[in-house]
């Protein structure tokens, strides 16, 4: 058994979004409360790709930075390598395990700051942690990381503008790790780019995996994405994670309905021509999720049991799912072969 | 270093601002007299023709002088003299001088004061950004002028007419600073809200940046674009501020004069035909005054994306 690097366990994460003081004290309205996150957990081994996904709005995004400490969780715990870095005070007292983290953002338009050059930004985790002294080497340092990550080191002297969403990507990554991380959050990188270039990106990411034996938390909504990096996937729904196993496990027999109906929605050659069943339905607002288990007011399966009780997680071979049709033993069988679709 | 700094102005030279400026003859034109102004005014010591606070060389004699194309004008004072026999444009060179320093003092003040109060306002939010803004909107109800007399008095009465002659320039600076820092703090932290949520601000703070370094390293040179607008504009109306108050008598003394100062003892000869004394002061200060807002609305337009 591998050794553990992160483990997340029950964590919750609500954000306050009522309207102002005086505005509910003169509507005579309540504090209004979004379970961003509600009781997560999962555990990723060092070296693997742990990747989370689900629908607009399902907190996954919110998992990644409750990871990396951008929000501190209103509940439950983050293990990472043995130390408690649940809540700011934590992670201060664990720099240098909260230092073996760095994170790849979603836009990278936006995560890159417009008036600094690249050589400036690559070196800034280089220059506050103070990993190497001295310009020349520091220089040389950043040059390195630029070839590394497929860049020519002379653009270094370039800004941010001059590149193009795939080139300004890789220097994203570049400077995740100029601070000499061991575990990556990558907060949909590539759901911006071409899919031309979201095919290098995935590429360079992994042939960095193995040269530096990395671990990646790997956020996406694109299914076929997750089933090419990922060695075990979890599904959220409503900010919970309804299902979670190895990845060949997930794409090849799903068990929660909600994976199932995903897995459904990926448009497949083979089966062109053939009617194919759309995701139904919105999901609800997670100000007023639903009672019981949060999908059932779009699951074919639900029953009276599904409206009122939240289902606990069930431990199944190579992964875990929380549905009581599956408790139960009233799940049809999956009529399976879509994994290739995925690819 | 040098390739660096060439870059830079050839980049400079390249950009649409600047581009901008070249096509618009009336910015060219405000920029120059803007120019000159600054010139004439911290340079006045060695441009001036006299000095008209060395009293050794004042002649009462040569008092109430008019501008030299009418009959009884002097060529040596070529826009007339005072009721003191000053020369009329040295006093206004240093008068400039003055209203200009206060002008930039008081901006610079301002814009600390109020750039630093936006900032944190911004970034940290919650209670310390309802106490900052709510006091800023609570001075916003009063028009600045009513800010600047009343620290004013306040400074007066603790501190006696004589000394208070001494320290008028601070107190003017402090009291105009502090009636215009509200602009700042709001500009400033509106933009902070939209830039401490983009994901470069967010990256700093993974690699476990400090808050501090943050702001000062990341969002403030983001921030500062409209601040350099405001600013300015807000010279122009400073300088203006400086001048009421001189003009109103709670501003500098005759033994300094300003602008203001010099257009309030013109107006006492107003009515007896002396009228250059209060007029050539208010023409400079008028021009001074549309040649900056000219060119903070030129900068303004610059600046705004869509407008371009």
């Amino acid at each position: 058994m591998a050794e553990t690097m992160l483990k997340v366990e029950g964590l919750k994460r609500y954000f306050d979004v009522s309207p102002p003081w005086l505005n509910r004290v003169l509507d005579g309205s309540g504090r209004r409360v979004v379970h961003a996150v509600d009781g997560v957990s999962f555990s990723i081994e060092r070296g693997e790709t742990f990747s989370l996904v689900g629908e607009s709005g399902c907190g996954k995004s919110t998992v990644a930075r409750l990871v990396v400490g951008l929000y501190d969780p209103s509940g439950g715990q983050i293990t990472f390598e043995g130390a408690d870095l649940s809540g700011a005070a934590a992670r201060r007292k664990h720099g240098d395990k909260q230092s073996r983290m760095q994170m790849i953002f979603q836009d990278p338009y936006a995560s890159l700051n417009p008036r600094w050059r690249v050589g400036r930004i690559i070196a800034e985790p280089i220059r506050f942690k103070k990993l190497i002294q001295g310009g020349d080497k520091i220089k040389a340092r950043v040059g390195e990381l630029l070839s590394l990550v497929g860049l020519s080191p002379a653009d270094a002297d370039k800004f941010p503008h001059e590149f193009s969403g795939g080139q300004r990507q890789r220097i994203s990554i570049a400077r995740a790790l100029a601070g000499q991380p061991e575990f990556l959050v990558c907060d949909e990188p590539t759901s911006a780019l071409d899919v031309s270039v979201q095919a290098q990106i995935l590429n360079l990411m992994a042939e960095l995996q193995a040269e530096l034996g990395l671990t990646y938390l790997f956020i996406s909504h694109n299914l076929a994405v997750v089933h090419h990096v990922s060695d075990k996937v979890g599904v959220m729904y409503l900010g919970r994670l309804v299902e979670w196993a190895e990845t060949r496990t997930l794409f090849g027999r799903p068990l929660h309905p909600y994976t199932r109906m995903l897995l459904d929605a990926i448009p497949d050659l083979d089966m062109s021509g053939r009617s194919r069943t759309p995701v139904a339905g919105e999901v609800p607002s997670p100000i007023n999720p639903p009672s019981g288990c949060s999908f059932h007011p779009r699951c074919p399966l639900a029953n009276e049991r599904c409206k009122r009780e939240v289902p606990q997680s069930l431990t199944v071979p190579g992964g875990a799912v929380a549905c009581h049709a599956v408790q139960e033993g009233r799940l049809p069988p999956w009529h399976g072969g879509t994994v290739a679709a995925a690819e | 270093m040098i390739a660096r700094l060439s870059d830079g102005l050839r980049r400079a030279l390249d950009s649409d601002i600047f581009y901008s400026f070249r096509n618009s003859p009336l910015t060219i034109l405000s920029a120059v007299v803007t120019l000159i102004f600054f010139i004439g005014a911290f340079f006045s010591p060695w441009l001036a023709p006299h000095n008209p606070f060395d009293v050794a060389t004042l002649n009462l004699m040569d008092a109430f002088t008019p501008p030299v194309w009418l009959p009884e004008g002097n060529p040596i004072y070529p826009i007339g003299t005072d009721d003191q026999g000053r020369d009329l444009l040295s006093a206004i060179m240093y008068g400039t001088r003055v209203s200009l320093v206060v002008g930039f003092c008081s901006v610079a003040f301002a814009m600390v004061l109020g750039v630093s109060l936006g900032l944190i306002s911004g970034y940290f939010g919650g209670m310390v950004d309802s106490v900052i803004m709510r006091v800023a909107d609570v001075q916003l109800t009063f028009p600045a002028i009513l800010i600047a007399l009343l620290l004013d008095g306040v400074v007066r009465g603790l501190m006696g007419t004589e000394q208070h002659d001494n320290l008028a320039l601070m107190v003017l600076v402090f009291s105009i600073g502090l009636s215009y820092w509200v602009q700042y703090a709001r500009t400033v932290r509106g933009s902070v809200l939209v830039e401490r949520n983009k994901e470069y601000v967010q990256a700093a703070r993974v690699i476990g940046l400090p808050s501090v370094l943050i702001m000062i390293r990341h969002v403030l040179p983001n921030v500062l674009g409209p601040v350099l607008v405001i600013a300015t504009i807000n010279l122009a109306l400073a300088v203006i501020t400086e001048a009421t108050l001189s003009f109103l008598g709670v501003g500098l003394p005759p033994t300094q004069p300003s602008l203001g100062t010099l257009i309030r003892i013109g107006n006492g000869f107003l009515f007896s035909g002396e009228w250059w004394i209060t007029v050539f002061p208010g023409i400079a200060l008028a021009v001074f005054v549309l040649a900056v807002n000219l060119l903070g609305d030129w900068l303004r337009d610059a600046l705004n994306p869509r407008l371009r």
